[in-house]
C-alpha cells in the first residue's frame, strides 16, 4: 500500500511531498510521541503517527526512513515544519482521526488490500 | 590510515530550527559514498542524538566527523556544563532536559543510550564546566 493509497481511502490531506505519495510504500505503523524513542524504533518504509508538528519530526523522520508522519486530530502543523518537510522530501499527512483510529483505518486497508 | 573525507560543522546553541542539520549532511554524504542503508541509519541516529544534546545541553559546540575506507569516526563535543554523573546520566531514563525541551518530545533519557545502541564504540568525556565530548566509531562493513 502506499501512501496515497492510504491517504486517498482515508481522506486525509496531505502537506508536503505530495507528489512522493504514489511512489512511496508503507511497510507498517509506529505511534510514540517521545523523539528518542521514535528515532530507535521507527522502522524504514513505516508510517509514524505523532501529536509532535515542531521542525525536529522531518529530521526523525528523515533519518528514520519513515515512510510519512501522520498528524491526528487535525492539529495544525507549523508552516516552518511544512517547509522543511518540502525541502527534506518528508511527506506529512494531516488526519481528523485520532492516533487509535488512523492505526485501525490502516489495519482495515492492509486486510481489505491483503498487502503490506 | 588517513581519512578519505573530513567535516566538520558548527552545532548552534538552542537552535531547533538548525537541529540535525549536520547529521543530515552526513546522511546525505554517506547516501552518495553508496554506504549500506543500516549504516547509514545508525550512523546518523547515533549523530543527531548527539547533535541535539549539544543543542539541548551543551550551548552549543561542533561535529567533527571523518570518513575512513573501513568506519566513520565521529567526534561532537561542546564546551557546556558538563556531566555530574555520567553512569547516571547513561541510565536509559534519565534527563535532566528542562519542561520546554520536553515539550517538544524530547527529554526522553535515551539519547545517550541510542548513540551507545548505534556505535560499534562510544566514548564519552566530560566533566563539569569543562564541556563534553563524544566519540563515535562506525564501521563500514
Amino acid at each position: 500500500m502506499t501512501v496515497k493509497d492510504f491517504v486517498q481511502h482515508c481522506g486525509y490531506r496531505i502537506l508536503s511531498c505530495a507528489d512522493r505519495a504514489d511512489k512511496t510504500e508503507i511497510t507498517g505503523v509506529y505511534v510514540c510521541d517521545l523523539l528518542s524513542m521514535a528515532m530507535a524504533r521507527v522502522k524504514d518504509g513505516e508510517l509514524w503517527v505523532t501529536v509532535h508538528t515542531n521542525i525536529n519530526i522531518v529530521a526523525v523522520a528523515c533519518l528514520t526512513n519513515a515512510s510519512c508522519v501522520v498528524i491526528p486530530e487535525n492539529i495544525e502543523v507549523e508552516e516552518q515544519t511544512v517547509n522543511k518537510a518540502a525541502e527534506k522530501g518528508v511527506i506529512i499527512v494531516q488526519s481528523p482521526h485520532t492516533s487509535y483510529e488512523i492505526c485501525i483505518n490502516y489495519h482495515l486497508k492492509k486486510s481489505e488490500s491483503g498487502n503490506g | 590510515m588517513s581519512s578519505i573525507i573530513k567535516k566538520e560543522y558548527d552545532i548552534p546553541a538552542n537552535d531547533f530550527s538548525l537541529a540535525g542539520e549536520a547529521s543530515s549532511n552526513v546522511r546525505k554524504l554517506l547516501t552518495q559514498l553508496g554506504v549500506y542503508p543500516t549504516v547509514i541509519k545508525r550512523t546518523s541516529i547515533a549523530m543527531y542524538e548527539a547533535e541535539l544534546n549539544v543543542v539541548i545541553h551543551g550551548n552549543g559546540g561542533k561535529a567533527r566527523v571523518e570518513i575512513f575506507e573501513d568506519k566513520i569516526e565521529i567526534l561532537v563535543y561542546d564546551e557546556g556544563p558538563g556531566i555530574e554523573d555520567i553512569e547516571l546520566a547513561m541510565k536509559e531514563g534519565y534527563s535532566t532536559a528542562p519542561d520546554f525541551i520536553r515539550e517538544m518530545g524530547f527529554g526522553a533519557g535515551m539519547g545517550l543510550s541510542n548513540i551507545k545502541k548505534n556505535s560499534d564504540r562510544f566514548v564519552l568525556e566530560s566533566e563539569p564546566n569543562k564541556g563534553t565530548r563524544v566519540y563515535i566509531t562506525i564501521y563500514l562493513y
